[in-house]
């Protein structure tokens, strides 16, 4: 794709310029900043005292680190369950019919509402004593799990997380779905395909701009997911269902170790870049074909 | 429209309105404990009683939320900052997005890149550098910190999401109506953005939902009670000793009710649907 | 220029310096706290009384939720500060002292005033021979039962007795819900101060005093048999200590160890069958050391407006002011000429503090954060794997270790 004749190098500087200087000043600033953070240890208020890389050993070595890291994969592979399920929403959802606008606007509301609220019904249907889950457990002659007492305690937060997250992915979907090209559709038909082949074939490949941009929303979702932690296990118990957030949280805030949150900060973002960027990698060589 | 395809029989139909009502009903579930929470009677909770439906509907919970938080002006603080943000993180993302769409140049897919990783970074790393930005700037507690920093930081996502969608319009038309002589800047806002206004719907309504449910920045940049937006100043329900879960369900329900009704607004351009197909046609004919 | 138009010009020129100067003088920036809804109206009419008796002064009070405040208050004293902030005496004030944070309040500290204060509360907004606080109100921590299922233990066997008599008749006796992890700090303090009394245990936070010397050991042994003993209900660990003192209100449990605050919480139809008694002596011989956490006003040292801060704080220290205050809030006044209300809470909880013999606050505000934050985390874990307490000193001895850096 040769440069266009119209699109001059100053055009393409005025279009990139506003958002660029944003972001390059309250976004990359603030993380070259964090980095540096990262090297010193502080508690907020006094003076900052040089260790290196001390912060950066000291979570080599650190349990909870490794716990959280390992739940925060845990949570990333179940996530990748919400965009298939947010497409099949998508698909069953965006037709015209009657109330169709309320339908939708009902789906949408478990993205809306505030992930506390959310925390907390779930928090109460699989509580060890009067949960729900136990009860319909118990009810099919299985054995009560208390799932948020034990190691266990990750699936139901991840399964908490995954009802709003469908709805994120549904409404990117409904928006993929209605850029779909009617010519193709109509191309596609009047050569005889339908139901499936037409899915296969003529709108998921359309749908692919959306496909990443779903994936990349669930693995920053699975790999940020803080509200829903510090509600319903608050990490616990014993530290068992931390999550690389919830554990930043907990270093920077309760116990005032901002360094050392600076250091876990580092590393989640660079865990997130590195899949981040493989999938974009994918996505742009896929485009260059 | 043509996709799905519609359905013909009154079987088909009635058997679709049932399938979509069950799953409704099912999806809605955790809402409908929400909703009850709301409207338990404190003590009821104090004791215990979880699941069970309330003695008494304790409507003044509602009443409560409205009288305890100066509700009218978190509320316009929340519009101000939100419509705010979202005009301009809109305006932001389709100017880059275009240039990173159309435009052929050295550094883009870097760039993109940038956009994308920078939008991944945890909020607790940006909360220091941030605060002494504004304060540098002189913003500080007031509402255009929070709009300043909501369009630099969803501009990330945004631009990568038009981007998207502006790359798979067809560089054919745009070359034509380069020929006539018409500006980049015409190009962008008489060819490019009509075609992808189900993706601008579609933004915003995003936008909106996370600018609006927003309570971290609201609290590191703002301080002052009559500069808060509604997340914020609705977290005081939760107390230094004890949380009143009732009144805190009752207010996710009223901060929830702008986003959601945003979403049925925008809908209308959402599912407008296959517009780029139909001008097609006309211009052949 | 025509002269009137320049006059009408220079008038308002006037006016708009006098305004500003007006508003920069007489601004009163407040961040408070106190967002629980009796605290939080109490302090506004008392914001009310101070601007009718000062009326050259505009308050501005901003309250925030307690977790959210906490995450601020160093984002603000580093930053932009208010002139007042609400904040806990003691080591969580000495925190912010250390790097300057704080201004010294010492001259609001007349021997009259000083008169009126019990000594422990002086002591806990002090460091270094200054004053940089003002106490406004304390709560006790004790046992909160149900006098018709039980009587007041007063023993360590009468403690255990009682728990054997209510789990025959099928309660589980303790409630106690461990999810925000310090409601199982009290029991690892009130053991500690009964076993070896308030300056070890304030030393062993401090750090200095070894997790694994035989004095703690035997804290951790009696908490032991209280766990094989089945005394702690189950399921603590999804419980908040609001869904814990329901099986209290229930009927499923009988008592739990907490602060005052339960008290604004109780059902009222349960609320006449509640007490409150302090937690059981195991030592005969030993003086009943309590705990009372307690909550102050300070100066942020870069505040603008510090002269109307001292007298707001000034205003806060008098007895009349925190009558009104605890009053209302049915809290008790650190001032020990304010009359407490008339509730039969309060008035216990005020006699329990003042004949107590010396004072500790609770774990998380005697012990620096982060080393807090680890035992907190191993309270908990003893309490669901008592079996691993020699793998939870070892971890809290690191973070002693850490500690002492």
């Amino acid at each position: 794709m040769s440069k266009p004749a119209g699109a001059s190098a100053a055009s393409t500087l005025a279009l990139l310029a506003p958002a660029t200087v944003l972001f390059a000043t309250f976004v990359l600033h603030p993380i070259a900043d964090n980095v540096w953070l990262s090297l010193h240890d502080w508690d907020g208020a006094g003076a900052k005292s040089w260790v290196g890389l001390g912060n950066y050993r000291e979570l080599a070595g650190d349990r909870t680190f490794a716990i959280a890291l390992a739940n925060n994969l845990r949570w990333l592979l179940l996530y990748a369950l919400a965009p298939p399920l947010g497409l099949t929403l998508a698909l069953l959802l965006c037709r015209t019919a009657r109330g169709m606008r309320l339908v939708r606007s009902l789906f949408f509301m478990p993205f809306v509402i505030s992930q506390v609220v959310v925390g907390l019904m779930f928090a109460w249907f699989f509580n060890g004593r009067f949960g729900l889950f136990d009860h319909l457990l118990r009810a099919a002659g299985l054995a009560p799990a208390a799932l948020l007492e034990g190691d266990q305690a990750i699936y139901g937060l991840v399964l908490a997380g995954l009802w709003p997250q469908v709805a994120y992915c549904m409404i990117l979907y409904l928006t993929g779905i209605a850029t779909l090209r009617a010519d193709l559709v109509e191309a596609a038909r009047l050569d005889g395909a339908g139901g499936w082949a037409l899915l296969r074939h003529v709108v998921l490949p359309q749908l692919r701009p959306v496909h990443f941009i779903a994936v990349m929303v669930c693995t920053v979702s699975a790999l940020r997911s803080f509200d829903l932690v510090m509600v319903m296990t608050g990490g616990g118990p014993h530290r068992s269902s931390s999550v690389l957030a919830s554990y930043l949280y907990e270093q920077v805030f309760t116990s005032g170790r901002y360094g050392y949150g600076a250091a876990l900060a580092t590393v989640l973002l660079a865990l997130m870049s590195g899949i981040i960027v493989t999938l974009l990698w994918r996505l742009l060589r896929a485009e260059r074909r | 429209m043509t996709f799905p395809a519609p359905l013909r029989s009154t079987g088909a139909r009635a058997a679709y309105a049932l399938g979509v009502g069950a799953l409704l009903v099912v999806w809605m579930l955790p809402l409908l404990g929400v909703a009850i929470t709301s409207l338990r009677p404190e003590e009821a909770l104090a004791r215990g009683e979880v699941w069970a439906w309330p003695r008494e509907l304790a409507w003044d919970n509602y009443a409560t939320v409205f009288r305890t938080s100066h509700i009218g002006r978190l509320i316009a603080n929340s519009f101000a900052v939100t419509l705010a943000s979202v005009a301009g993180a809109l305006a932001c993302a389709t100017l880059a997005g275009h240039a990173l769409a159309k435009h052929d140049f050295r550094g883009r897919h870097l760039l993109l890149a940038i956009f994308v990783g920078g939008n991944l970074v945890p909020f607790q790393t940006l909360m220091l550098p941030v605060r002494d930005l504004m304060l540098a700037l002189g913003l500080y507690d007031t509402r255009w910190a929070l709009i300043v920093f909501h369009v630099a930081f969803q501009t990330g996502f945004c631009t990568l999401f038009m981007r998207n969608f502006i790359r798979e319009l067809p560089d054919e038309l745009l070359e034509a109506a380069r020929l006539e002589g018409a500006s980049e800047w015409a190009v962008l806002r008489h060819v490019v953005l009509p075609l992808v206004r189900p993706a601008l719907a579609g933004v915003a309504v995003l936008v909106f939902t996370f600018v609006w449910n927003d309570y971290f920045w609201s609290l590191v940049l703002v301080q002052s009670e009559d500069v808060r937006p509604l997340t914020a100043g609705l977290q005081t329900l939760r107390g230094m000793w004890q949380t009143s879960w009732s009144l805190v369900s009752a207010a996710s329900i009223v901060a929830a009710l702008a986003p959601v009704t945003m979403f049925f607004l925008m809908q209308q351009h959402l599912i407008a649907g296959l517009t780029y197909g139909a001008r097609r046609d006309t211009d052949r004919a | 220029m025509n002269r009137r138009v320049a006059a009408s010009w220079f008038a308002s020129l006037l006016a708009a310096c006098a305004l500003q100067a007006a508003a920069l003088a007489g601004t009163l920036v407040v961040n408070s706290n106190a967002s629980d809804p009796a605290p939080r109206a109490a302090w506004q009419a008392l914001v009310e009384r101070f601007q009718r008796e000062n009326p050259d002064v505009d308050v501005r009070l901003n309250v925030t939720d307690h977790e959210s405040y906490k995450r601020q208050i160093r984002n603000w004293l580093t930053g932009a500060p208010p002139d007042v902030v609400f904040w806990f005496a003691g080591n969580r004030m000495r925190q912010f002292v250390a790097p300057g944070l704080l201004a010294d309040v010492s001259a609001l500290y007349t021997p009259a005033v000083r008169a009126q204060l019990h000594p422990s509360a002086l002591e806990l907004v002090s460091d270094g021979g200054r004053a940089w606080g003002v106490p406004y109100t304390w709560y006790p921590v004790g046992l909160y039962y149900r006098r018709d299922l039980m009587s007041a233990p007063a023993t360590w066997n009468d403690l255990l007795a009682a728990c054997e008599r209510l789990r025959a008749r099928g309660l589980e006796p303790i409630a106690i819900g461990t999810k925000d992890l310090w409601p199982a700090a009290a029991w690892f303090d009130y053991l500690d101060l009964r076993l070896n009394g308030q300056p070890f245990h304030l030393r062993l936070l401090e750090g200095d005093i070894p997790w694994t010397d035989a004095r703690v050991r035997s804290v951790f042994a009696h908490w032991r048999e209280l766990i094989d003993r089945d005394c702690f209900a189950r399921h603590h660990a999804s419980a908040t200590w609001q869904e814990a003192q329901a099986l209290v209100y229930q009927g499923k449990s009988a008592f739990s160890l907490m602060g005052h605050y339960v008290v604004a919480q109780m059902p009222r139809d349960v609320l006449p069958r509640m007490d409150f008694a302090p937690f059981p002596m195991l030592r005969s011989g030993f003086e009943r050391d309590e705990e009372a956490p307690v909550n102050s006003l300070h100066i942020p040292e870069r505040a603008k407006n510090r002269a109307d801060a001292m007298r707001f704080l000034a205003f806060v220290l008098r007895a009349d002011v925190q009558e009104e205050l605890n009053r209302a809030t049915l809290q008790i006044p650190v001032n020990l000429q304010a009359r407490p209300a008339d509730d039969r809470f309060v008035q216990a909880g005020r006699a329990h503090l003042a004949g107590a013999a010396r004072l500790s606050q609770y774990f998380d505000r005697d012990a620096r954060e982060d080393f807090a934050q680890t035992a907190l985390n191993g309270f908990q874990e003893f309490m669901l794997h008592p079996e691993r307490l020699d793998a939870i000193l070892e971890t809290l001895e690191q973070a002693r270790r850490r500690l002492r850096r």
